[in-house]
């Protein structure tokens, strides 16, 4: 649900910035890719370069932060978030970074206003709820501490905050082609679309947007809205006609994914190397790596979800373990 | 994650609220005498400490960011708040997960959470504290003109209240939050970490840069054991005022080993007025307030017993002298028949004594209210001796008689 106006955001600054500079896509790219090798040095020459061209690319700049965090350069990386959360405050991804930084340095009353922040922009976005959390929790440890006059020595303060690895794209889509078209479906969205149920999953009549974007948006909109523990959302991710698994009734099988959805203090839902393909009813199938982490559970396990185009819309039929 | 976060939310400070709101009833039923009284005087509590309940109250309305506010800034000027930091860890901690009593600390004893706890207990109490010009405590019969001021300890609300001598009733002045001893009252011997009680006097001060930081910004040494502590048989030395270590802006209510410890910057606030040598302080569980006119009543019975006991011993009938005298009373060793005995062979010597008693001290022992101090100047002489003291007598009531128990050099 976060997803939504994040994503239109993310196309609008991106056509801007693609517009001014349309060369920089493939150095991005490059850049990108030799970030996710591990080569950070020339990552980060090849995204200064991009930012030279276009020092308002806010997607560059977010990935030099990234490198800069890599490179164990917590300084130089939160004057780059920093930056990017004045220039476009309404993005969360810079706020909850500077958060995480803030917090490895020990500084959790910062983090906290920078995750407040995120969480102000936008009030279901999970991962910044999340590590609100565990910053509240460190706080509240270290405030314990000092009223008992216990001395942890806080051993450089082990956070396990969540650090955003992509701008606006989530981490979820997979292998896919230029950003631009995803983004560019996305922006048609409203972005103050109130009922992620209704509209995450919904494939715009965008030329570009093809049939398993759609799909891929709506599976992670599912993943997410189970990770919201958003449960009215989750549950409109099945199509009416849903095989309920052991031939359950249907409420009975939603009052317990609710109870499920909603019992664990934290859930962490993620959609790994997603493969779309469509069947000769024209149906969906996703197979994916999905893994689940809670505060009782970790587990991954091969999944098939298969879904119909329901006016616009696509739902899951049948939801599968492999 | 809108809806099941919220209500999660709400669950846990609902909790938090409730032990909250169980603690201010609980402190509720401390409900002060005075409070009923209609001529409130004005009270200044310390700032941290009024930050601190306004908090606690935010709490106890539901104003959480209000009450984190408060909190947040009231440990960025005393980061030593020990209490705060735990109500600061409570507050974050909520927004987590629920939780349901004051202090959900990991780490740390029990013994240390249950002293924050009753700490917040106490501090709630105080809060609830007012003043008023129609009651004093009964204690302070008649001070001295010397004497400028006098403290009482109420140890249910672990708090010293200072009074000015007026030369009527003794005016308040301030009042402030005190630590005593782990075991509470009634000290009877050497390291049973417990704070006497009874009528006492500042003795001396240790000045800071003679004591190690434990003691923070000074020590006042009070007069335990007094004589008529000697006279039970309780021993144990050492009884102060005195501060708290650099790191630490106050401890629970009850933490010490006998000692009553104020915050620094109290204990600054009171050294100032102290007189060493005199300032008397009465300890007592839970002061007992009197109206002017039933001090007034009991002051004047003792002092016509002791205006008696100086007629009569200028009299020099010994036997209606002595008949001033309790059963059990005991000087330097003496009993009741030795004492008689030296009174009576001393003054057959004599054909003419005088005495003068001026600058009284009165003050009634807290307890059942029958037995007071007195202290006085006394100048006695005689046709073959003369001399100037200050004398110290126990008075207790003997059938509806005050009589002296003790009598002695203060």
């Amino acid at each position: 649900m976060s997803r939504i106006p994040l994503l239109a955001l993310g196309a609008a600054l991106l056509m801007v910035s693609q517009m001014q500079a349309g060369f920089a896509a493939n150095s991005y790219e490059d850049a990108s890719k030799l970030f996710k090798q591990g080569s950070y040095a020339e990552a980060l020459e090849k995204i200064e370069t991009v930012i030279t061209a276009n020092p308002r690319d806010a997607r560059a700049r977010f990935l030099k932060g990234l490198i800069l965090t890599e490179q164990s350069k917590p300084a130089d990386a939160i004057k780059v978030f920093s930056a990017l959360t004045e220039d476009y405050p309404e993005l969360p991804e810079p706020y909850n970074n500077l958060a995480v930084l803030y917090a490895s340095q020990g500084q959790y009353d910062k983090a906290r206003k920078s995750l407040e922040m995120a969480i102000r922009t936008h009030p279901s976005y999970a991962i910044a709820h999340e590590n609100l959390g565990d910053v509240y929790a460190k706080m509240a440890s270290e405030a314990y501490d000092k009223a008992l006059q216990l001395d942890r020595s806080n051993a450089a303060a082990q956070t396990k905050l969540a650090m955003i690895k992509d701008l606006f794209t989530g981490s979820v889509v997979p292998g896919k082609g230029s950003p631009e078209t995803t983004d560019v479906a996305a922006a048609t969205l409203p972005a103050t679309t109130e009922k992620p149920a209704t509209t995450a999953a919904k494939p715009t009549p965008s030329a570009t947007k093809t049939d398993t974007d759609a799909v891929l948006a709506a599976v992670n909109g599912w993943a997410k809205a189970w990770s919201n523990k958003d449960a009215n959302a989750y549950l409109a991710y099945y199509a009416p006609t849903f095989q309920v698994p052991g031939g359950e009734a249907r409420a009975n099988w939603e009052a317990t994914r609710r109870d499920r959805i909603v019992r664990p203090k934290l859930i962490e839902v993620s959609v790994g190397s997603p493969k779309v393909s469509f069947d000769a009813n024209g149906r969906a199938v996703v197979k994916f790596r999905q893994g689940y982490k809670s505060d009782a559970l970790n587990t991954f396990g091969a999944k098939t979800l298969t879904l119909v185009k329901n006016s616009d819309r696509w739902q899951i039929v049948q939801e599968r373990m492999n | 994650m809108k809806g099941p976060a919220r209500s999660h939310q709400a669950g846990s400070r609902q909790t938090l609220l409730q032990a909250l709101v169980a603690i201010i009833a609980a402190s509720a039923s401390y409900a002060w005498a005075l409070s009923i009284t209609p001529a409130p005087v004005s009270r200044q509590i310390s700032t941290p400490e009024a930050m601190l309940v306004r908090a606690l109250l935010d709490i106890g309305d539901s104003k959480f960011s209000s009450a984190f506010d408060h909190i947040d800034s009231l440990l960025l000027s005393n980061p030593n708040f020990r209490l705060a930091q735990l109500v600061k860890g409570d507050l974050l901690l909520s927004r987590t997960r629920p939780i349901n009593s004051i202090g959900n600390a990991s780490g740390g004893s029990a013994e240390q959470v249950a002293g924050l706890r009753d700490e917040a207990r106490v501090r709630l109490v105080r809060s609830q504290i007012e003043p008023s010009t129609d009651l004093a405590p009964r204690y302070l019969l008649q001070l001295p003109e010397k004497e400028k001021l006098a403290l009482v300890l109420d140890s249910t609300k672990s708090t010293l209240f200072v009074f000015e001598n007026t030369g009527k009733t003794p005016r308040y002045v301030a009042d402030y939050y005190v630590t005593i001893g782990k075991n509470g009252l009634e000290k009877f011997r050497e390291g049973d970490k417990k704070t006497p009680v009874g009528v006492y006097h500042v003795v001396s001060r240790l000045p800071k840069d003679k004591l190690t930081d434990f003691y923070g910004s000074g020590a006042y040494p009070i007069s335990y054991p007094n004589e008529w502590d000697q006279m039970r048989g309780r021993n144990g030395h050492g009884i102060w005022l005195h501060g708290t270590p650099r790191d630490t802006y106050s401890r629970p209510p009850r933490a010490s080993d006998g000692c009553i410890v104020l915050t620094n910057q109290d204990l600054e606030t009171l050294a100032a007025r102290l007189q060493i040598g005199s300032t008397p302080i009465v300890i007592a569980d839970s002061i007992d307030w009197a109206k002017p006119e039933e001090v007034e009543s009991l002051r004047s019975d003792l002092t016509s017993s002791i205006e008696n006991w100086r007629r009569d011993w200028e009299s020099r009938n010994t036997e209606a002298y002595l008949r001033h005298y309790a059963k059990s009373f005991e000087s330097n060793g003496q009993n009741l028949a030795q004492w008689s005995a030296q009174k009576n062979l001393v003054n057959a010597g004599k054909s003419w004594i005088k005495v003068r008693v001026s600058d009284v001290s009165l003050l009634l022992y807290p307890g059942k209210g029958d037995m007071a101090v007195a202290t006085f100047e006394q100048d006695y002489s005689s046709s073959n001796l003369a001399n100037r003291m200050m004398k110290r007598q126990y008075w207790i009531r003997e059938n509806n008689k005050w009589r002296i128990v003790f009598e002695g050099a203060a």
